[in-house]
Parts: structure tokens; C-alpha cells; sequence
């Protein structure tokens, strides 16, 4: 009833094509988006910001970044914790090596070396696809361990090869408080995830959707499997190379290389595939469920048990929260194998025609 | 409709997570306790965890801090840093505001180490953490007390020397560090590399990737080069794994030491009698099941079915590594408590005073059941270790028993070293050491 397009006519090519077509969705996200920048530093407290909103947002930016890859362009990755901590480390030399370096700078330079790192570990994509692919890209992450563990220089010889940084500020504003870290994200986020949409819609956002789907019928109109296949590998690096470099600078501000391990790359992968494989806000949902359900049920868990008076252990809570994960996996997989998108985009399908459904 | 459900879940869950999760308590110090009684090394942690948890409850049952009564919650962190990270921000407002933490991960002390000053509340690492920490000056909030990694590692270049017959039988000899690759491992190598210096001898490291079930290679390297010592810096299922590949290659277990989290029952249990003879550093205490503190355990928790763990576990070395740390906890509530008032609850920056000025001897040991378990331990503004005194147990088969008498850790080695780190970190961080007036705020 509230959700119908009915009478919005679009007069011009530029209303058609716009970002969100329909009025209310328009309306929606950008309340949305306003309620994040204004509403949530109002309201939340500490804990919620610090523990469960930046992972969220850091990991939702790497997801995204994921997905471009895996997505859009078809190329099964098990390497982007690999390409978060190229992020992460680049960002870190450049900024503690380099007096004066601005913040924001040293972490798209994170992210830029981040990019050239997923190039070079791409160019097996161009012969190998598949399963066979994903394997090749588990070495990106065996490779970045190993070097992070072992190469002292990238950790500038500390001795327990723990780095960190602190007073992290942008022209004046220092950003030390959750809500300034929150804000910062969230703005990252913001722009990032503005431009992943758009670039999906692009000739470029086409090509990989191409390659994706057929590649040698891609080939055959025209399209360059070499720059679709390594353009993709190169912007998806970059996503999930500054989203390492948040993760270490503004979550964790000191960090090993196992906060990158192939735990974090089997997670991010998992993201976008519950979350919905070729969609934007799929990356969103994906993250959520893994990030945030984790938590909600380790601490719900307890309080439902004292509710029926079980007083469950410790032990007890964390074994029964990866059951209920899961199977909730598995419940989402069976019912909606193209993951959460899908089903938001199914229940919006639904609203349109609610309460008169066909 | 499924979105409409969805919509009142999350409400329900949002409601949920917004509820003030602060409810004022009446005069309860709250002790948040970060665990893992999962994951790869849960069979070590929970065995802490116990220790830990049963302490807070006799102190309970023997009428709290001056009266006043503990809470505590645990929280899982698997050993993740991130986890533990969440579990902090989780519980450090609970209850009045958490009175210290022990996080029980080398990582997971570096993430907090940049969070506690920020918040004021202390970080008790006894045993572990970042060595350089000692130095109070610089590291306000960190307290690694009763001995570091680098204590560990010089005691037992102290330990070689004595059985080689005097430091100068030590030049040429090799000595190899096998070790957890992780800031954990690499704790010790800076020491060793420091001793091998002054001392001729030759460090080999080798390292094992986690969590350590895969060390065909490194015995192998071990077998081949022969080093005269092989030093054992491993935890959870990576220690058993060396002792059986050490059986299997032949290594003899007697040239063996490993570090405290390497010198437990469930290391070398299921190996048995192939882990005869295997060393192991203790920072202070071994396995006590005949402490009085440990009878007092059994009799006003156990006796009453409160304990948290199974019976057999009480007095075993990580139950009372665990145990001891909590007792640390508390010493410091209690000595605190000496100077902002007794009978009161106190805030973490009092704490943070207590365990400065904590000052335990002998006497005060022995009247809380820790005879024969621990020595003295004196802190002060400028060492946070506040003890370094450590023996040496062998495994019999069947049980630890202590082979060594006393070492203390050379300070004239380690001093300049923890200087020299904690003002690069200093140095690094824009921070400025405490003066000694400042200290005695």
C-alpha cells in the first residue's frame, strides 16, 4: 500500500536511470543514511560502537570488495584477508615511515598497494577459473603471512611483530573517541560503497557482469578478458585493502598478522555468499549476519537461559552460538540460495502488490 | 511478511542490546574474567579459567575483601583478538565498571594495551603479555606480574649454564628455540639473541605455524643440526605435538625446556612416559595439590558442589597459575582498599595504586595458604613485575616434580633491555614517562 511506484512517471533517461528509481526507496536509504550519521553517535552507547557497529562497517567495506571480485566478475577469491593485511601493513609503513603523511593518504596508498598486490596474484585468473582459481589465490594468503611473520622491515623490527599506531588525526580532528572512529568509517563507507554501486553500472560494472556470466562469448563481442579480469582483481584489492587498513588503524590500532588469517578470508567469502552474490546491499546483509549474529546470540543466549532458569557455562554458549549459526546457514542456503538480497528483494516484490497479492 | 517478522526480530533485538546493561549493585567489586574454554586451546584455558573463577568464589566464601563480595562474569574470547577485543568493550562497564582484566593472549594484551589508559582500568598479565611492560613509568596500566617471557627465557640460559658446569661451557654450544609463531613465540628472541651474544653460543629459531599440529620439518631441522638444548615456547596441542615428534626423531626430552604454557599436565599427559624427563620453567608454582589454599578450595567451594571444574583438576598447574592470578587481582583490591577505605568498592584507577604498592611477603604468603607455592612480591611505580623468581620441574611420567632450586632472572641483562623497549615505545606513542613524583601521587 505505502510501497507502489504509481505515479511516478519518469519524463527523462536521467530519472530512469537513476540510483534508486522508486521514490520511497530514494527517500528511505537516505533516511537511513542520515539516521546513521546523525541519529546512531546520539544514541548508541560505547559498547555498541566500539564491538559491534565499526567491525560491522569495516567488514561490510571488505565484503564489498569481495564481492566486486567474486560477485561481478565470477573470480572465486580465498585470498582477501591476504589483501587486507597488504592494506593494513602498506598503510602502516607509509604512515610511520613517512613524518607528516596525512592519515586518509596513507591508507588509499594502503589500499593502491593493496590493488597492485591483487593484480599480480590475479594474472593466474586469466588461465586457470574455478575452483582451481580459488586455490591459486589461497597462496596470496599463505604468501602475506609468511611475509608479514618473517620480513621484519614491514614490521618495522618490532620484536614480537605487533605493530600499532595511535593518534590518528585528519586536519586537527582527532580521531580517538568511538564516535570519531564510528563517523570516520562510516563516512569511508559511505563514499566507497556510492562509488562500488555506480561502477557496477558502468561500462566497466558490465564487462565484469560479462565475463562473469560467459567469458567467451564476452570475448567475442569485444570485451578484454585481460583488463576486465585484472581491472576487477584491482579494484576488489583495493576495497579490502583499505578496509585492512581501518581494521588495523582505527579497530584494532595494534595488530598481528593472524587478525588476517585465512579464517578472515573463508569469513569474507562466506559474507557474500549468504549475503547475496552480485548485489551491493547483499555485502551489507552478509556482514551483519556474520558479524553481528555471533554476538547477539552469545549474549541473548544466557539471558534466555536464566529466563527458563538453565544457568548455561561459558563453554556451553560458545559451542550452542556456532550450532545456531550454523544451521541458520544452512536454513538460509536451502531456502535462498541466492542469499539475503534475494529475499529482501523477494519481500519488496511482495510489499508492491500486499495486501492484494495475485 | 517474512520482512515484517524480520523487521519485530530485530526490534526485539535491538531492544534487546539497548537495554542499560549498567544495573548499580550494592558494594559487589565486578571482575570481568576473559576466557576460552573453546577453540584449539580450550583444553589449557579452561583449566586456567577454573583456578581463576574457584578463587573469586573462596574469597566469597570467606566474606569477600573486607566484606566487600565479588561478582564476576566470564567471557569467551577463543583466543581470538577480536573477540577479546568485543569481550572488553562488552564487560569493562558492567556492574559498576570492570575492576581489572587478564586477558590471556599476548595479542589480545597488545590490542588492549592501547585501550586501558584510555578507559583507566589495569591489565594483570601474570606471566605473559609484553615483557617491556615492567617498566611502570611508561606502561601505567600494564602489570605482567610475577615474571615475563624474558624472565623465562634468561632463567633458562641460567638453568643450561648450571648444568653445563658455568657459563663459559656454554660458548659454542647450540641452543634452539622451537616456538609458536605468533608475538606470544617471539617474545623470548630478542633475550636469547642478547645471552648468545655475551654468552658464544648458537641460537637457532624455529618456528611452527598455529596452532602447531605440523612439525615434521622442524624436528627435522632439529635432527639434523643437533643443537645441544632445544627451548619449548608452544601452548595447547602444539607442545604434545613436539613431544612425540621429539620421541619420534629421538631428541633426548631431559635437553628439553619449555616456558611455563609449555610445562602443564594436558602437554605432556597424553604423551606420558615418551614425555619423561622433559623440562619445564615455572614462574614460581607448579603443580600444588597440597597447598593449604587448595584444601581450603576443596573444602568451603568443592565440599559444597560449587566448584567450577571437575574435582581431579584442582592443584594442577594451570588451575593455580589461574588461581594466583586471581589472587593478585584481589591483593591489589585489598591493598587499595588500605588507602581509599576498607569495606569500599573500588574504582580501576584505585586498583591501578593497589597493584603498584602491592607488597606481599613471606609471612602474609604463608597466612593465605600459599606456603611453599610462591615467594614474595613487591611492586613499586618503576617494576610492575614486582617478582622474578622461577624453578624448574621435570616430568615423571605421572606428575611434575621440581628438579631446581631458585633462579632469580639477571637484572643487570634484562633492565637495560625493558628500558631500552618500553622508551622506544614511548617514544613511539608521544608519551612521558612518570617522574618519581608523580609516582608517589
Amino acid at each position: 500500500m505505502l510501497y507502489r511506484e504509481n505515479g511516478q512517471f519518469k519524463t527523462s533517461y536521467a530519472d530512469d536511470q537513476q540510483l534508486f528509481p522508486i521514490a520511497q526507496d530514494r527517500w528511505s536509504i537516505l533516511a537511513l543514511t542520515v539516521f546513521a550519521f546523525i541519529g546512531i553517535p546520539l544514541l548508541v552507547d560505547e559498547y555498541l560502537l566500539r564491538a559491534i557497529l565499526i567491525p560491522f562497517l569495516i567488514l561490510s567495506l571488505a565484503a564489498l570488495g569481495v564481492n566486486i571480485l567474486v560477485g561481478y566478475c565470477g573470480q572465486i577469491t580465498l585470498g582477501a584477508g591476504a589483501f587486507m593485511a597488504v592494506g593494513a601493513y602498506a598503510a602502516y609503513n607509509f604512515h610511520s615511515r613517512l613524518p607528516g603523511m596525512p592519515l586518509v593518504l596513507s591508507m588509499l596508498l594502503g589500499g593502491v598497494t593493496a590493488a597492485l598486490v591483487g593484480i599480480f596474484f590475479g594474472i593466474p585468473s586469466l588461465r586457470v577459473r574455478g575452483l582451481y582459481l580459488a586455490v591459486a589465490t589461497l597462496a596470496a594468503q599463505f604468501f602475506t603471512d609468511w611475509v608479514f611473520l618473517r620480513v621484519p622491515w614491514f614490521t618495522d623490527h618490532a620484536a614480537s611483530g605487533s605493530v600499532s599506531v595511535s593518534n590518528l588525526q585528519i586536519l586537527g580532528w582527532q580521531i580517538a573517541e568511538p564516535v570519531d572512529k564510528y563517523l570516520f568509517c562510516l563516512f569511508w563507507l559511505t563514499v566507497f560503497a556510492l562509488l562500488a554501486k555506480n561502477m557496477t553500472r558502468s561500462a566497466i560494472g558490465r564487462q565484469w557482469m560479462a565475463i562473469r556470466d560467459m567469458d567467451v562469448a564476452a570475448e567475442v563481442i569485444g570485451i578484454r578478458p585481460l583488463f576486465a579480469k585484472l581491472s576487477a582483481f584491482a579494484v576488489s584489492s583495493f576495497y579490502v585493502g583499505t578496509a585492512g587498513a581501518l581494521w588495523g588503524f582505527i579497530h584494532l590500532s595494534s595488530w598481528e598478522p593472524a587478525a588476517f588469517s585465512v579464517d578472515r578470508s573463508f569469513q569474507l567469502l562466506f559474507m557474500v555468499i549468504i549475503g547475496g552474490l552480485g548485489s551491493i546491499m547483499g555485502s551489507f546483509f552478509g556482514a551483519a549476519f556474520i558479524v553481528i549474529l555471533p554476538i547477539v546470540l552469545n549474549q541473548f543466549l544466557p539471558a534466555l537461559g536464566r529466563l527458563v532458569g538453565l544457568n548455561i557455562s561459558t563453554a556451553g554458549v560458545s559451542h550452542a552460538e556456532l550450532i545456531i549459526f550454523g544451521s541458520l546457514i544452512i536454513f538460509f542456503l536451502i531456502k535462498e540460495p541466492h542469499g539475503i538480497a534475494r529475499l529482501w528483494s523477494t519481500g519488496k516484490e511482495k510489499l508492491r502488490l500486499w495486501p492484494f497479492p495475485h | 511478511m517474512k520482512s515484517i517478522k524480520l523487521a519485530v526480530a530485530g526490534a526485539a533485538i535491538a531492544s534487546l542490546l539497548s537495554t542499560p546493561n549498567v544495573i548499580a549493585q550494592a558494594k559487589e567489586q565486578f571482575f570481568p574474567v576473559l576466557v576460552y574454554r573453546t577453540g584449539a586451546y580450550a583444553p589449557n584455558g579452561s583449566q586456567w579459567a577454573n583456578g581463576y573463577v574457584d578463587y573469586l568464589k573462596l574469597v566469597n566464601a570467606k566474606g569477600g575483601i573486607n566484606g566487600v563480595k565479588i561478582s564476576f562474569e566470564e567471557c569467551e574470547t577463543a583466543y581470538a583478538t577480536d573477540r577479546g577485543v568485543e569481550c572488553y568493550e562488552r564487560l569493562k562497564g558492567k556492574n559498576g565498571g570492570a575492576t581489572l582484566f587478564q586477558p590471556l593472549s599476548t595479542g589480545v594484551t597488545f590490542a588492549l594495551t592501547e585501550k586501558a589508559p584510555v578507559d583507566k582500568i589495569p591489565l594483570i598479565t601474570a606471566g605473559y603479555g609484553r615483557s617491556e611492560s615492567q617498566n611502570g613509568a611508561v606502561f601505567t596500566w600494564n602489570f605482567p606480574l610475577l615474571g615475563t617471557y624474558w624472565v623465562g627465557a634468561e632463567v633458562a640460559i641460567q638453568h643450561i649454564a648450571k648444568k653445563e658446569g658455568g657459563v663459559a661451557k656454554l660458548k659454542g654450544r647450540k641452543i634452539a628455540l622451537v616456538y609458536h609463531d605468533s608475538p606470544y613465540g617471539k617474545e623470548p628472541i630478542p633475550v636469547l639473541q642478547e645471552l648468545a651474544r655475551n654468552h658464544g653460543f648458537e641460537l637457532q629459531l624455529l618456528p611452527v605455524a598455529h596452532p602447531g599440529v605440523e612439525q615434521k620439518a622442524t624436528w627435522l631441522q632439529v635432527r639434523q643440526q643437533k643443537p645441544d638444548y632445544v627451548l619449548l615456547w608452544g601452548w595447547g596441542v602444539m607442545n604434545s605435538t613436539a613431544l612425540r615428534e621429539a620421541q619420534s626423531t629421538g631428541y633426548p626430552r631431559e635437553k628439553m625446556i619449555g616456558i611455563w604454557w609449555a610445562g602443564a599436565e594436558p602437554d605432556v599427559k597424553d604423551v606420558a612416559e615418551g614425555a619423561k624427563g622433559y623440562n619445564a620453567l615455572t614462574l614460581q608454582h607448579g603443580a600444588e595439590p597440597n597447598a593449604k589454599v587448595v584444601k581450603d578450595l576443596r573444602e568451603l567451594v568443592y565440599a559444597k558442589g560449587q566448584g567450577t571444574g571437575p574435582k581431579e583438576d584442582v592443584g594442577q598447574v594451570l588451575y593455580m597459575r589461574g588461581l594466583i592470578s586471581a589472587m593478585l587481582g584481589v591483593e591489589g583490591v585489598r591493598k587499595a582498599q588500605e588507602r581509599y577505605g576498607k569495606g569500599k568498592v573500588m574504582s580501576g584507577e584505585q586498583v591501578r595504586w593497589g597493584l603498584e604498592n602491592l607488597s606481599l611477603d613471606q609471612k602474609t604468603l604463608d597466612g593465605m595458604g600459599f606456603a611453599g607455592v610462591m615467594r614474595p612480591v613487591q611492586t613499586s611505580c618503576l617494576d610492575h613485575m614486582g617478582s622474578s623468581w622461577v624453578r624448574v620441574h621435570t616430568w615423571s611420567g605421572s606428575k611434575w616434580e621440581f628438579t631446581s632450586d631458585w633462579y632469580q632472572a639477571d637484572e643487570k641483562v634484562l633492565r637495560p633491555m625493558v628500558m631500552l623497549a618500553s622508551s622506544k615505545y614511548a617514544e613511539e606513542k608521544k608519551l612521558k614517562p612518570r617522574t618519581p613524583e608523580e609516582c608517589k601521587k
